[in-house]
């Protein structure tokens, strides 16, 4: 199975979020420029500052050719989860329901946060139990998660909220503690905490963030069965 | 035809940056000051002024959290 | 930056033959920071007045800023050699051989003037000008730290002290956290000194390959100089000269000097660096510089200068931002994010397209040659033309006149804690104390750990913990869980230390303070000091005691370095901070080390980690009152120098903790240093949330539980551990771990009581000043 990564002008993560793949499967980077997925059974899009987090965070690299070929790939079933910066882009390029705001603090904010897995079914967290804590870094200034109530309460119906803040660690104030979401078809999954930053004791404080990739390959690997 | 676009969180909407300066001014002295909401100004010069409705729903607003105003110089 | 063309005299030629309608005169010079002497002798190497473009050139190349006038001479009495130095001073950044074929490079830079004026800019751009250093030599920078000071902050007048503490926070986060180099370290003082002259120092550490690191010195002649990154506008014109060797005047009169503030933009960085990387690592230069202070005029100039050869340049083929600039406008601007490389003439075409790859500006702007001379053209047009030595090696250097001052300098900090407060009140004022409390609020606005290499982040222990090599090769897992199975995970430490208010105390042994600090910090992680880097932040050094404490600061830096062996491979130098009513700052020598450990798996933590460990007194500390945090908050005045330090001892301390972390034998190891043996064992206990029982038998409880200097450690561990640290340095056992309290029973006292919720409470104090 293969990771494709994808790397904007300005993102950071794309190189930890490789090694983070390489850990489960193979993994590549994938150029902004270029339309050509590289035979990505699952699209990795990662954290930073695309294009400076000019005009809004991920405005700009949501029209990027290589997301051409993302949404395309989104529409066919194909997984794509991101991270940060990756989470909105995919809600920019309309792939998830909401949009992500400045933090109510209006700071930047690096803290080891605790999320609870609210559905552990899926493509993503297949790897979970259902209510279990994962504790994963989280570093953003633009993470409060928005959407309407209605749009919330459909969401809710159809176990689109994966992951919440768990109690106390909802630093930048999203609505319903949301701290990842996925589309209806289940396909598509972003996130505001940095899976990728949780592979390793040594520099992540945990292993959990590796069950989202491990869920990912089972899920691929599955479907080729 | 230079053009203004003047967008800004929509309404219901918690605007830390408005409320931040909303808090600032009494201490610089100013009073009666209230309703404060920061948002985004995108100035352009456009040859065909019919589609800044276009590029504002699709790339200079994200019209799911935000509201827009076009403003034509003339 | 003025530009009064005096008499003019239509069509003159200068003495290049160049005709000049505006002729600068002395008085000119005078505006632009040079002396009478220093024009005199500008005239006589050019063989007659400079015109504009030339003026403007030497008057920044000859600042203090850039030549460093006044300090040249000391610095060369520091050691540079040592058996790990790859790169010494006089590049873009120092650098160590750390094993494998790779080395570390590093350097600590000072943003002082800019910050007082704009403190999220000056802040922002002096961690890009820092970080361009370390990629300029082909190195891929992997962190940040920051060194700052400000006012004090908690009384009635502490809202300029604020404003600029949170303003540069937010910089120094904005520009690291976007361009995707982790903070990982840091240090922030308040003292009264700094009120007018903030101090901004920012440190970056980067990797690269020991056979691919790139020099400065042009060379070639014939060879093109390609200028790439952003276009070039009217940011920080005059800067260097103007702001950096001139003392600051009062508040009101800064609102002049914002036009000429740099303003930085990290995403263009993170591009300017991809590019540079992959020029480098494509072989296509011959040699790269960053453009910093005194922008083009000091880059071109200083490559030149290296390599003995001359450069022609033409402005009009440079990009720029704003219409309409004048040619010196152009050689002086400090634009950010820009690059100076010199490339054969074969490969110009493959620069700029890998240039347009990463959508970064380039242009081919000049050649070198063999003239000697640095010409500047605009199109066909010579519009000034300079011998190089005489713009970068014939600067005159000036010989301090030091002379230690009869009467104190500085004014007793204000009295926040009656002296009759007994050590319960006195431990809670100090963890609240803005010095010594949780740095938490500042740095949780950096991205600690982007890279994936951290170790250890702030607060975990004394020094920042790196792995070189941040993912596992090929498919092992490298968590194999237990250190001395599987192979080991070597990694970098750093440290970034001094205290201002103990060098004004006494120059030379504050200094060797702030070194020793540094290395005992990384000893408390298990790592051994490679090299150092340092910046001397300092008054004016005309003045006879300013010149005292920097000769006595630079003495005591040399021998501290020597008897530590690591040795300075480049640094910095801010002097003139001081304000024409607020007198000038503590004498601040930042020191910034850089240790190599073996294994990271085994990266010491400060924190107590297991009930029933014992807590051991470790080390040659010999504590005293004298210039430390409870006699600030008591309002003492400085003391007229620090007790003498037994160096060979602590520096044998030292090892001898850094071989205990490294055999896995200590819990925890945690230096001693503001606050004293009281104030370490309270963070000891915050750290993992464990309290301690502990017994001091000393009298004098102020001196025992609070009194500083060099060379102690709090270290828990087993108590066969601790014994066979004590045959190579003394060890006293005081006590154990366990419980939710921090006790210390006294002789003739009642017992020190607090709980890890009220030490905390007191601990979290700064969170206020983030509102």
């Amino acid at each position: 199975m293969k990771f494709g990564v994808l790397r904007f002008p300005g993102s950071c993560d794309e190189v930890d979020a490789l090694g983070a793949a390489r850990r489960v499967a193979d993994a590549e980077l994938l150029w902004h420029g270029d339309r050509d997925l590289k035979g990505a059974d699952a699209i990795v899009v990662p954290g930073g500052f695309s294009y400076g987090d000019y005009l809004r965070a991920g405005a700009i690299a949501r029209f990027a050719p290589v997301m051409e070929s993302v949404i395309d790939f989104a529409e066919d079933g194909g997984l794509v989860l991101g991270i940060c910066n990756g989470f909105q882009v995919l809600c920019e390029a309309r792939l998830l329901p909401g949009a992500l705001l400045g933090n109510a603090n209006r700071r930047f904010t690096f803290r080891q946060v605790g999320l609870e897995v609210l559905n552990s079914g899926g493509s993503f967290t297949q790897g979970c139990a259902l209510g279990q804590r994962l504790s994963i870094p989280a570093k953003h200034s633009w993470g409060r998660y928005h959407a309407e109530e209605e749009t919330l309460a459909a969401m809710d119906r159809a176990g689109q909220i994966v992951l919440r803040y768990a109690d106390g660690e909802n630093f930048n104030g999203s609505v319903h503690e949301i701290a990842g979401v996925s589309n209806e078809r289940g396909n598509v999954f972003g996130l505001m905490p940095h899976p990728e930053h949780a592979v390793d004791e040594l520099t992540g404080g945990s292993t959990d963030g590796l069950k989202i990739f491990e869920s990912m390959r089972l899920t691929v690997e599955g479907a080729h069965v | 035809m230079r053009a203004r676009v003047l967008i800004r969180p929509k309404a219901g909407i918690l605007d830390p940056q408005g409320e931040a300066v909303q808090r600032a001014l009494p201490a610089l002295g100013f009073a009666g000051v209230t309703n404060v909401h920061v948002g985004r100004l995108v100035e352009l010069d456009v040859e065909d002024p019919a589609q800044l409705e276009s590029m504002c729903e699709r790339l200079l607003a994200n019209p799911l959290v935000e509201d827009y105003e076009i403003v034509l110089a003339g | 930056m003025s530009e009064d063309p005096g008499v003019a005299t239509a069509g003159s030629a200068t003495a290049s033959g160049i005709a000049s309608a505006q002729q600068p005169t002395l008085e000119d010079a005078l505006a632009l920071g040079l002396t009478h002497a220093e024009y005199e002798l500008v005239c006589e190497k050019q063989g007659g007045a400079p015109n504009q473009v030339e003026l403007a050139m030497y008057s920044l190349l000859w600042s203090e800023h850039c030549a460093y006038k006044h300090s040249k001479k000391l610095l060369r009495t520091l050691p540079t050699e040592g058996s790990y130095v790859v790169m010494g001073p006089g590049e873009n950044a120092g650098a160590v051989d750390v094993g494998n074929g790779q080395v570390c490079a590093f350097k600590v830079e000072s943003h002082n003037h800019p910050s007082a004026v704009e403190p999220f800019q000056g802040a922002a751009t002096g961690v890009g000008g820092i970080l361009r250093d370390i990629f300029a030599i082909g190195a891929r920078p992997i962190a940040v730290l920051d060194s700052l000071r400000f006012g004090e902050v908690g009384g009635d007048r502490d809202a300029r002290a604020r404003y600029l503490l949170d303003g540069a926070v937010q910089g120094i986060g904005h520009y690291g956290n976007s361009i995707g180099v982790p903070t990982i370290g840091g240090e922030v003082y308040f003292e009264g000194p700094y009120e007018q002259n903030c101090l901004v120092n920012a440190m970056a550490l980067g990797l690269g390959e020991r056979e691919k690191l790139v020099r400065s010195a042009a060379a070639g002649p014939g060879n093109t100089l390609v200028l790439f990154g952003a276009r070039t506008g009217r940011d920080g014109i005059g800067g260097a000269s103007v702001l950096a060797s001139a003392e600051l005047g009062e508040a009101g009169s800064d609102e002049d000097k914002r036009p000429t503030v740099q303003v930085g933009d990290p995403f263009e960085e993170k591009k300017l660096l991809e590019c540079s990387l992959e020029l480098l690592e494509r072989g296509l230069i011959v040699a790269l510089q960053d453009l910093g202070a005194a922008g083009l005029t000091s880059s071109a100039a200083e490559m030149a200068s290296k390599g003995e050869v001359g450069i022609d340049l033409d402005v009009a083929m440079i990009p720029l931002r704003e219409p309409d600039m004048e040619p010196f406008e152009v050689m002086v601007s400090e634009s950010q994010e820009r690059m100076l490389c010199v490339v054969e003439p074969a490969n110009v075409d493959a620069v700029r397209a890998l240039c347009e790859k990463w959508e970064v500006n380039s242009a081919a702007i000049g050649t070198v040659t063999e003239s000697g001379r640095m010409r500047v053209f605009d199109g066909a047009e010579l519009v000034g033309d300079m011998p190089v030595r005489a713009l970068v090696d014939d600067c005159p250097l000036y010989d301090l006149k030091p002379e230690k001052p009869a009467a104190p300098i500085y004014a007793p900090p204000a009295a926040t804690l009656a002296k009759d407060a007994g050590p319960r009140e006195a431990l809670l004022a100090l963890l609240r104390s803005p010095n010594i409390a949780s740095r938490r609020p500042l740095f949780e606005q950096y991205d600690a750990i982007v890279q994936s290499r951290t170790v250890r982040r702030p607060e975990q222990a004394d020094a920042a913990v790196l792995a070189i090599d941040p993912s596992p090769a090929g498919g092992e897992d490298r968590d194999a869980s237990v250190p001395g199975e599987g192979r080991p995970i070597p990694g970098l430490a750093v440290s970034i230390d001094c205290n201002g208010r103990r060098v004004a105390a006494d120059p030379y042994r504050g200094t060797i303070e702030a070194a020793l600090e540094c290395a005992a910090n990384l000893a408390c992680v298990g790592a051994e000091p490679l090299g150092t880097t340092n910046n001397l932040n300092f008054g004016n050094p005309e003045k006879a005691h300013i010149a005292w404490q920097l000769t006595e600061s630079v003495r005591g830096l040399g021998d501290a370095c020597r008897a530590l062996e690591a040795p300075i491979v480049g640094g910095n130098v801010s002097l003139y901070n001081e304000g024409a009513t607020a007198g000038p700052i503590y004498p601040t020598p930042v020191v910034g080390m850089v240790g190599r450990l073996p294994d990271v798996r085994r990266a010491g933590r400060l924190g107590f980690a297991r009930t029933g460990d014992a807590v051991a007194l470790v080390g040659p500390f010999v504590p005293s009152l004298a210039a430390s945090e409870l006699a600030k908050l008591w309002g003492e005045p400085l003391p007229d120098g620090l007790p003498e330090l037994a160096l060979d001892a602590v520096v044998e301390a030292q090892a001898a903790v850094r071989e205990a972390v490294r055999a896995g034998e200590l819990t925890s190891a945690h230096d001693i240093a503001e606050g004293g043996l009281a104030v370490a064992l309270a963070e000891c206990c915050l750290e993992r949330g464990l309290g301690a029982e502990i017994e001091v038998d000393r009298p004098a409880w102020e001196a025992s539980l609070f009194g500083e200097g060099p060379g102690g450690f709090v270290v828990s561990g087993g108590e066969d551990a601790l014994r066979a640290l004590g045959e190579r340095t003394p060890v006293r056992t005081i006590g154990a771990v366990g419980g939710d309290a921090l006790r210390i029973s006294l002789p003739a006292e009642a017992t020190l009581s607090t709980t890890l919720t009220e030490l905390k409470d007191a601990h979290g104090a700064l969170a206020e000043l983030f509102g």
